[in-house]
């Protein structure tokens, strides 16, 4: 192709991505290192309001952000270098709880025990995405070619589904007095509560993650076992090679690339775990990097956020990303300079 | 969203059947936002009924007023306020002073619904909002126990009801993480007399106020479902009426729905009282909600809106949806539903929640630190510390605190 048209075809996708991903990029790696704050001054305030059976008044000492002529509030943006990365990390008291050897004290550091929640639900959810994604697809594989729609239709059912809707129903069998709740209790003659400790709640999050994730590795595997050379198969089978040795020399191995290209795929999803936070309102027993971020960058009753804090959380989010993807790249430009 | 617009509507038209609606045809087109329960829904539909007027209830409005206001015309004529929602409002300068307008249209309000801010009227509050106590007055009668007045005898009655076996759990309190916990926290805070900040508005709960406020809420929640952690008002509704729990200290605006017969299974036997004490006050806090009219708009649309206010509040609106709400207009009369608010508030013993900048600040910072508390991760003092903590580093980053 020529390197004219190359760039014909090339140049609106790269000027999109400028646009909406590497644009945003900076300004919220801008405004980690930032903090743009109303100029505010003391005043004193008479508010007075219902009260029963006549108005209560009352004066306080309130702050007010000062007013430019056309009405807007006035701003300042000072550099505050990685200040707000060490408001996020707390360095400090990380050293401290290391110091003491406690455990307990560093969960009690919102963004370590985040870290915490996050890493341990993207790495134990993977191999039982891909398993089960794996299982699914050579279970689908050997149906019989009459139901094979139907069966892969409902199969995929969980992967359509909003991940916060997905979660909300999974939240509303189990809440409370809720049907499964109910039929587990009546089965085990036990008292149940889901939501009252913490690892119930992971529990179920992990579970739910992998329901909602692996119809779409089994989708890529599915894929991936129509292009399975079948002479190669034969020729295990003449040299009697076990269902399982079939399985594991050469399906498995052909099916490699797409197990690194799911893993990727789920590690970047995984990592920004969220809907599953909100869900199933776990945020008073476990949180998640991405829920920090939301945490920070919502307002509070009174209408303020803290946008810098929140970019530094994403940014550390995005480095957290990148360190993760690095091994199943790592061998994906192995394996492209192999060949 | 628009089936509910429809049934409002079809309401709307039943109800028009009456004089009420008939002189305050507007002509000028005028947008509303508001929060989304039975009173706000009874005032649109009033509004509409008058015709040219759009209303969007939401849940979430808060989240969009500041910005939508911020432009210039405002996005909408008027919003829902509250104590809370005001603040970023009146400091951005976003809403229209209603002196002159109250002046030629307002005769028919009672000036204790004027939202007054340094001598000017910035919104006209609808109906008054509190938390108080609901009981299941047969289960009390049962077991002879009398009407708890403080939070003492309310934990005593509590363990009374568990032991008798009567429900599932004695009580029902909103802790869901977050907001709601916090929220349990700054009212009793206040019951016990404490005040959050310094003169410097340097933070001041950790202390033994605070900590009695701590282990005050460890002990409701061993008397509640486990699961008291995701419990919001809805759910406490819903313990109530399922007949789950004996007693709640609840929002007034739910004293309707527990008895109401269509929901409850126990309607009818909710009795309503004034809220509990702590040790120096009630441990409840007095909201207002009303409207407030944009400032980024004509005149002639803001006289449009601030008409549509007055026609949502007539004496007839208000007998019509007389249970909906502790209205503040004058028609209103206090039924059943509405004892425990209107002796939470003859009291004069429950104090406004704060209308200033760092309390929205100190309620995040509460509301993110206090789950660590009652799952046992931290002892009193320590999520005390962290949570004046929090709020420090929270109030710099916003400008709050030098």
């Amino acid at each position: 192709m020529k390197r004219k048209t190359f760039m014909i075809f090339v140049g609106p996708s790269v000027f999109m991505m400028l646009l909406f991903i590497a644009a945003p990029l900076v300004s919220v790696l801008w405004q980690s290192f930032h903090l743009t704050q109303p100029i505010y001054t003391q005043v004193e305030v008479e508010t007075c309001t219902p009260g029963f059976p006549a108005q209560i008044c009352t004066t306080e000492t309130q702050i007010r952000p000062q007013l430019d002529d056309n009405g807007k509030i006035i701003t300042q943006t000072t550099f505050v270098g990685l200040q707000s990365y060490r408001n996020v990390l707390e360095p400090e008291r990380l050293r401290a709880a290391l110091d003491a050897g406690s455990w307990d004290q560093l969960m009690n550091l919102r963004f370590w025990s985040a870290l915490r929640f996050t890493l341990v639900f993207t790495i134990l959810t993977l191999p039982l995405v891909i398993g089960t994604g794996l299982l699914i697809a050579l279970a689908v594989n050997n149906t019989l070619q009459r139901i094979k729609g139907p069966v892969i239709f409902i199969s995929l059912l969980p992967f359509i589904i909003t991940p916060v809707i997905g979660a909300l129903s999974i939240r509303w069998l189990f809440i409370g007095d809720g049907i499964l709740t109910a039929a587990l209790e009546s089965w085990t003659g036990r008292d149940i509560a889901m939501f009252a400790q913490g690892w119930t709640i992971e529990l179920m999050m992990y579970l739910y993650r992998v329901w909602h994730v692996a119809p779409f590795a089994f989708v890529v595997f599915y894929a991936g076992l129509q292009t399975v050379n079948q002479d190669a198969v034969e020729a295990a089978l003449i040299d009697g090679a076990t269902r399982f040795q079939r399985l594991r020399y050469v399906i498995i191995p052909h099916l490699m690339p797409l197990v690194v290209f799911v893993t990727i795929i789920h590690l970047m999803d995984a990592y920004r775990v969220f809907e599953e936070i909100v869900g199933f309102s776990a945020s008073a027993h476990v949180l998640s990097l991405q829920w920090l971020t939301y945490e920070f960058l919502l307002p509070d009753g009174t209408g303020s956020r803290a946008i810098s804090r929140a970019s530094a959380s994403a940014m550390l989010t995005m480095i957290g990303i990148a360190i993760l993807l690095a091994f199943p790249l790592r061998r994906v430009w192995r394996d492209h300079k192999g060949r | 969203m628009f089936l509910k617009k429809l049934s409002i509507a079809a309401a709307v038209t039943a109800l028009a059947a009456g004089a009420a609606a008939a002189d305050c045809t507007n002509t000028v087109p005028v947008k509303t936002i508001s929060n989304a329960f039975p009173a706000y829904e009874s005032m649109a539909a009033a509004m509409q009924a008058c015709g040219n007027v759009t209303s969007e209830l939401d849940k979430d409005h808060r989240l969009k007023i500041v910005d939508a206001f911020s432009a210039n015309p405002s996005l909408y004529s008027m919003t829902s306020l509250t104590n809370s929602t005001s603040v970023p409002m009146i400091d951005a300068d976003l809403l229209r002073p209603l002196d002159d307008l109250i002046a030629e249209y307002g005769q028919g309000l009672s000036p204790n619904q004027f939202i007054k801010i340094d001598g000017k009227v910035m919104a006209i509050a609808a109906f008054a909002n509190t938390q108080h106590l609901m009981y299941r007055k047969d289960i009390l009668d049962d077991l002879g126990l009398a009407v708890p007045t403080t939070w003492d005898e309310y934990i005593a009655a509590a363990e009374a009801i568990q032991a008798a076996g009567v429900v599932d759990y004695p009580i029902g309190h909103y802790f869901m993480d977050g907001w709601n916990l916090a929220f349990v926290f700054v009212n009793h805070y206040l019951g016990e007399g404490g005040a959050f900040f310094n003169a410097d508005w340097t933070p001041s709960i950790n202390n033994e106020k605070g900590i009695a406020v701590l282990e005050r809420m460890a002990k409701l929640a061993s008397l509640m479902d486990p699961e008291y952690l995701v419990s919001d008002t809805t759910f406490v509704t819903k313990q109530l009426q399922q007949g789950d729990v004996a007693m709640a200290n609840l929002w007034a605006s739910r004293a309707g729905a527990v008895n109401d017969p269509a929901e409850s299974s126990v309607a009818g036997k909710i009795v309503m009282a004034k809220a509990l004490m702590g040790s120096e006050a009630l441990a409840a806090t007095v909201w207002w909600d009303g409207w407030a009219i944009a400032k980024n708009i004509p005149d002639e649309e803001a006289e449009a809106a601030f008409k549509m206010i007055v026609a949502s509040m007539t004496p007839e609106e208000i007998a019509a949806h007389n249970d909906d709400a502790l209205w503040l207009a004058p028609g209103f009369t206090p039924g059943d539903a509405a004892i425990g608010a209107a002796e939470t508030f003859a009291s004069g013993m429950a104090a406004p929640y704060p209308m200033n900048k760092h309390i929205g600040s100190m309620h995040n910072a509460l509301g993110a630190g206090l789950a660590a508390y009652l799952t046992g991760s931290k002892d009193a003092a320590t999520t005390l510390a962290d949570i004046e903590a929090a709020y420090i580093t929270d109030a710099k980053e916003k400008g709050l605190l030098q």
